[in-house]
């Protein structure tokens, strides 16, 4: 007897051209086959959406003494999807002095999800 | 925020650029490369960047630094660029005209008006939203009703919240960004509505913005009415049938104090018009050359200002043609002469350039009037005698199309004029 398949679908947010992902699976869930991708890098996702989807997060946290009131910042790696609000809801009353460098760490691994937060725009003292 | 005042400013330029986001910038650096010795790229915010600088997500770059970059990181990245290869950078500063002797007319509170001699400009200065009043909304004019991307410049710049319970009309890219952004901070999004029957912006925005969120999206669907006296207090929204026409019956009312309007960008071209440039009434920017001359020699134009991308890498392309063709003619070089009139067919809205050489290899952008899943670009002559097709899978109004064109691909071509169709396979 032919295990049964299912196919769950994705559609790529690795680029814009948005690729449309077919991740066929097996018992409990054991992936067998990838298909719709265009590079590397949407097989790579196409996996990791359907075991563990993760997300980069973009947002800013307060500056004090900069020339703008907010300064740019996102994680510097993916985290647990399920965990974006909660993040954004940790980093919400963040203030951080001006000067910033772009890629300056503003918060070590907040709530131990495995990424910094680093800054994005160089901001001097305003 | 890196610091951008030339030391002092010269009164001879060999280039000088209007509009300081990706195109003007990328376009000052071209020129430098090409050989141009003063280079002049001239800005109206407080620092140059361009729109970029509000948008701090993610997804810029792939194709043009081979990183993904935030708006933010992709700014920096090419006014550093740009400084580091001599350009002069003036912002605060209006460019009011470009006079026929190429004179260009500034505003700045630094230097007043003054009138600078270039030898090529650059025409970059972006484009700007859609207004509510472009699609006239009934109801009465309370706070609480503003574009997406003013929204977006309120939280990410001054980091104020337009509003706590959102409603969005139009499912362009900015909107649904700013969907997501809105979520993120904790504001509640009710809905986002799209009078057509298929989304405006990317597949990934609809993936990552609204469904990560479970952000209701509603196709062929509008807001008819903005109820509320002072402050908004809840839009009515209805369906639309199949010509576009709202089914009142059928309407229901979506409590929120903040309706963004989403409905897409138009170059801002103000400039070109005073200049009397000839302006395509599809794309509403200035008609260029395969060199981005545009109708007046010496005046070159790219980025948004030319057409609306939704990729700033393809502006960066762009700008990086337009800039060593201005350079090379503040040097005296004229662009080579094309031979091929280019024109929109079938399901094309519009393409750019609008003509073309047989001799040399070109990128044409065009963008199709509506979505289509097996397709094929079709090159053909007035007569009917040379065809060519490129098979492509699916295509979408939010989607630009790049098109490769080159010699190889033309060389049984004999006319001076090509039309593009996307048609069916
Ligand atoms: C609100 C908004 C959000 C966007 N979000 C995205 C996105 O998420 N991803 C993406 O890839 N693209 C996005 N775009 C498209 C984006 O505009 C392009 O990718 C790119 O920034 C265009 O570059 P540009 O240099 O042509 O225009 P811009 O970046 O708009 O730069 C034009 C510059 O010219 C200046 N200017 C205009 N007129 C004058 C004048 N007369 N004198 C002096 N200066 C002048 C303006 O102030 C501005 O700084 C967005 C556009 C807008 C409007
Ligand atoms: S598979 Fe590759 S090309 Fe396709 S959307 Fe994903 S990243 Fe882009």
């Amino acid at each position: 007897m032919t295990p049964s398949i299912s196919t769950a679908n994705y559609l790529c947010i690795g680029c814009p051209l948005g690729c449309r992902l077919e991740v066929d699976t097996a018992e409990e869930d054991r992936i067998v086959e990838i298909r719709g991708f265009s590079c590397k890098r949407g097989k790579e996702y196409a996996a990791q959406e359907h075991i563990d989807p993760r997300r980069n997060v973009a947002l800013t946290v307060g500056l004090r003494g900069g020339a703008l009131p907010r300064l740019p910042v996102k994680t510097s790696a993916a985290v647990p999807k399920a965990r974006v609000l909660a993040l954004c809801a940790a980093l919400r009353d963040l203030v951080i002095d001006a000067p910033v460098r772009v890629g300056q760490v503003v918060a070590v691994n907040p709530l131990g999800l495995g990424a910094d937060i680093v800054a994005t725009r160089e901001m001097g003292v305003g | 925020m890196i610091s951008s005042k030339p030391a002092h400013l010269q009164g001879v330029y060999d280039v000088v650029v209007a509009g300081g986001g990706p195109a003007g910038l990328g376009a000052a650096l071209a020129a430098r490369e090409a050989g141009a010795e003063r280079v002049l790229v001239v800005d109206r915010e407080k620092e140059a960047g361009g729109i970029l600088l509000q948008c701090i997500h993610a997804g810029f770059g792939l194709h043009h630094f081979k990183e993904e970059l935030t708006g933010p990181e992709y700014a920096g990245r090419v006014l550093r660029e740009a400084l580091e290869h001599g350009v002069d950078v003036l912002s605060d500063a209006y460019a009011l005209d470009v006079l026929p002797d190429k004179r260009i007319k500034l505003m700045s509170a630094e230097h007043g008006v003054t009138l600078i001699e270039a030898r090529a400009a650059v025409l970059s200065m972006g484009a700007r939203e859609r207004t509510r009043a472009a699609i006239r909304i009934p109801g009465a004019r309370p706070a609480g009703v503003l574009t997406a991307g003013f929204a977006q410049r309120l939280v990410n710049l001054q980091g104020c919240l337009p509003g706590r319970r959102v409603a969005i009309l139009g499912s362009g890219d900015i909107g649904l960004i700013m969907a997501r952004r809105l979520t993120l901070e904790g504001v509640e999004v009710v809905g986002v509505f799209e009078l057509m029957p298929y989304a405006n912006g990317l597949n990934r925005n609809i993936v990552q913005c609204l469904r990560d969120f479970d952000i209701p999206l509603h196709l062929s669907t509008t807001v008819v009415q903005v109820h509320g006296r002072e402050r908004v207090e809840k839009v009515t929204v209805a369906p639309v049938d199949d010509h576009l026409k709202p089914v009142l019956s059928k309407a229901w009312d979506v409590p929120c104090d903040t309706l963004l309007v989403s409905i897409g960008l138009i170059p801002e071209n103000e400039l070109s018009r005073q200049m009397n440039l000839r302006l395509d009434p599809v794309t509403n920017g200035p008609v260029v050359n395969s060199a981005m001359e545009t109708s007046r020699d010496g005046v070159f134009a790219c980025g948004n200002v030319v057409h609306i991308h939704d990729l700033v890498d393809f502006v960066s392309a762009e700008a990086g043609l337009a800039g060593r063709w201005a350079g090379l003619a503040a040097q005296g070089r004229r662009p080579p002469e094309d031979n091929v009139r280019l024109s929109a067919g079938e399901n094309v809205g519009y393409c750019v350039p609008h003509s073309l050489s047989t001799e040399r290899e070109h990128t044409v952008y065009l963008r199709v009037r509506k979505p289509m899943e097996q397709s094929v670009i079709r090159l053909s002559s007035s007569d009917g005698r040379f065809t060519v097709d490129k098979k492509v899978r699916y295509v979408f109004p939010a989607e630009m199309i790049n098109l490769k064109v080159g010699p190889r691909m033309l060389q049984n071509f004999h006319g001076d004029a090509l039309r593009i169709d996307v048609l069916p396979r």
